[in-house]
């Protein structure tokens, strides 16, 4: 698609006004960074994540080459660990949103094109997760998976899910009712095309801005069932695991804190800037 | 409004079933017998596994099981412990008024600083102090709140000696728990002033971690809210009748400001709920949160699904009460 002198394709619109915002490009470097230090991390990364030196245990940050964040109370380098672990977390945002995401819209596509009993009994279901505060909920599935990285994945996706069918139901009815989609039922297409290729495509802004947001809240999410030890097992390095380890040795070593802490931080604060940017970008309407 | 608040209340109803029937899915899908599971690595004769199972209804079909547990629901029983045998329903009681006492000082704090600062750069917008307001509720909203804690008792506790690492009070003092809001039972029940000072001590901190979250939300929200309202008609009228700045924005801008305000609060509680159990375990704070992770640690599934539901009902509950507060703060509503 070429765009015209005249009038620029709404793409442009939208990465012009996105790059207006301040905030959003903040968000969209932290997250280039992050992504390029997952990719490369092997490379990037002084040493093994596991690796352990056995003659420093707790080294302090700042003052050794080799372990420029220090070292943990296995010796292993926080510097490493962290890298390994922005790996990690961009998995579990990841797959948290696509599963969230594809099913979320399936189910709320569903509700509004079946309308009656199947949109009564989708909409109440999500009354009925909403109801629960979204970490309880998480655990409460985890306590029942068993604790584990996959297992606290899939809580998140849960917890998210609502979001996402309400979403896409609102969206999808209000789409329904507009000439063009009237017209492509009229002439013959059936309801997996309507659905899909048809009516979803308008209404991606609004679940494209909560899969930002979902990223971030996957990444919290997923790390506090770390450190409660319920997600990611030892010595997986994920961040909120890593905190969790810490908890002995804290009061002595405030790096095996403070590192882990400020790296979950960052990346929650980038996509959440990323998502708000996103939203102002898609619909002007709320910019003031 | 009467109406209004009926029909709210019926769609409750199909919401607590949904509730209670997740609730016993999600234990019925637990791997294992509840029966063996309790008897562990010695094993059981077939015999007497048949007679637990029958005395537990276990052999029952799962739609009686279901009707048969709703039944006791209705009765208010919530089941035992399976570690300490003693009823759901007062173990939650016992360690509620923990959560509650640190929940409302949370909220007020996160109100009474949150508000304020909202107001403020939405009125200076654009100066250094609403960027930085922005900054901070970006941060604050993004905040892992299980780090900030120990983060927290890091600075304030360890390094400074200023407050307590943990618990709700000093173990020098033994409070007779009255009405079990410390704070209550030590000031009006209790001799020593001592144990008032000691509990203040004790709730400084969990209260400014769990406040942070809905302290970031609430500035935020004012904020685009008090923008919104600052460039009404009825404010520039009430400018241009010559009122004081400070009037026109107290009383007819903040007032209407406040209908999203009360929304997110509402809002903020089940969020709450959800940052007490991150933040009574990082201060050992003896509340539902701290109980509802152990329960998860223990296996003892009868306590993680009826405090599980309680928790549920308080949401709903509440925002039923947000509901109401929304018609009587707003009048359109009521039709």
């Amino acid at each position: 698609m070429s765009g015209t002198i005249a009038r620029r394709p709404p793409r442009f619109m939208l990465a012009r006004r996105l790059l207006e915002n301040r905030g959003a490009i903040a968000g969209l470097v932290v997250m280039v960074v992050l992504i390029l230090l997952a990719i490369a991390a092997p490379l990037v990364a002084p040493h093994g994540p596991a690796e352990q030196f056995r003659d420093s245990f707790l080294a302090p940050p700042f003052e050794q080459a080799t372990f420029p964040l220090g070292t943990d109370s296995l010796g292993r380098d926080i510097l490493t660990r962290l890298i390994y672990g922005a790996r990690l977390s961009l998995v579990i945002g990841a797959v948290v949103v696509a599963l969230s995401l594809s099913v979320g819209t399936l189910l709320g596509l569903a509700a509004a094109f079946a309308g009656g009993i199947t949109d009564v009994v989708i909409m109440r279901l999500m009354d009925v997760l909403l109801v629960f505060p979204s970490l309880l909920l998480a655990i409460v599935v985890v306590a029942i998976l068993g604790p584990g990285l996959t297992n606290a994945m899939l809580a998140v996706a849960v917890v998210l899910l609502p979001a996402y069918v309400r979403l896409a139901r609102a969206a999808a009815l209000g789409e329904l009712a507009r000439e063009y989609v009237i017209a492509t039922r009229s002439a013959g297409a059936g309801v997996g095309r309507l659905m899909l290729l048809v009516v979803l495509p308008n209404c991606l802004a609004p679940l494209i801005v909560q899969a930002t947001l979902g990223f971030s809240s996957a990444i919290l999410d997923a790390a506090a069932l770390g450190f409660l030890g319920l997600g990611a097992q030892p010595p997986t390095p994920e961040w909120g695991t890593m905190l969790a380890d810490a908890l002995q040795f804290y009061q002595r070593a405030w790096w095996l804190l403070a590192f882990p802490g400020i790296s979950i931080l960052v990346t929650v604060m980038a996509f959440n800037l990323l998502g708000d940017g996103l939203r102002d970008a898609l619909d002007p309407k709320l910019r003031r | 409004m009467i109406r209004h608040f009926a029909r709210r209340l019926a769609l409750i109803v199909p919401t607590l079933v949904g509730v209670t029937l997740l609730g016993f899915i999600l234990v019925h899908a637990v791997p294992g017998d509840p029966v063996e599971v309790r008897t562990g690595e010695r094993g059981i004769s077939p015999e007497r596994l048949a007679y637990f199972r029958h005395e537990l209804g276990l052999d029952q079909p799962l739609w009686k099981q279901f009707a048969d547990y709703e039944w006791q629901l209705l009765h208010g029983n919530l089941g035992r412990s399976l570690v300490t045998q003693e009823s759901v329903w007062t173990e939650f009681t016992t360690f509620f008024p923990a959560t509650l006492e640190l929940g409302i000082c949370a909220l007020t704090f996160a109100l009474v600083i949150g508000l304020p600062l909202g107001v403020i750069a939405a009125v200076r917008r654009g100066s250094a102090l609403d960027y930085g307001l922005i900054g901070i509720s970006v941060t604050g909203a993004s905040m892992p709140i299980f780090w900030w804690g120990l983060m927290v008792i890091l600075v304030f506790s360890v390094a400074l000696g200023w407050t307590p690492v943990s618990g709700r009070i000093d173990e020098l003092y033994y409070i007779e728990p009255h009405t079990g809001f410390l704070l209550i039972d030590s000031l009006f029940f209790s001799d020593d002033k001592g144990a008032f000072i000691s509990t203040v001590r004790h709730l400084i901190l969990p209260t400014i971690v769990l406040g942070t979250i809905p302290l970031a939300t609430i500035a935020r929200m004012t904020r685009s809210a008090m923008l919104e309202v600052l460039g009404e008609d009825y404010v520039r009228t009430a400018r241009a009748k010559g009122l004081a700045p400070s009037r026109v924005v107290v009383v007819h801008a903040l007032r209407n400001a406040l209908i999203p305000v009360v929304t997110v609060l509402g809002l903020q509680v089940g969020a709450l709920l959800g940052g007490a159990i991150l933040t009574e375990t990082v201060f050992s704070w003896p509340g539902v949160g701290h109980w509802l992770v152990e329960s998860v640690q223990r296996r003892d599934y009868n306590v993680l699904q009826g405090g599980t539901l309680l928790i549920a009902i308080l949401v709903m509950l509440v925002n039923l009460g947000v509901d109401v507060l929304y018609g009587v703060l707003n009048p359109r509503l009521r039709r």
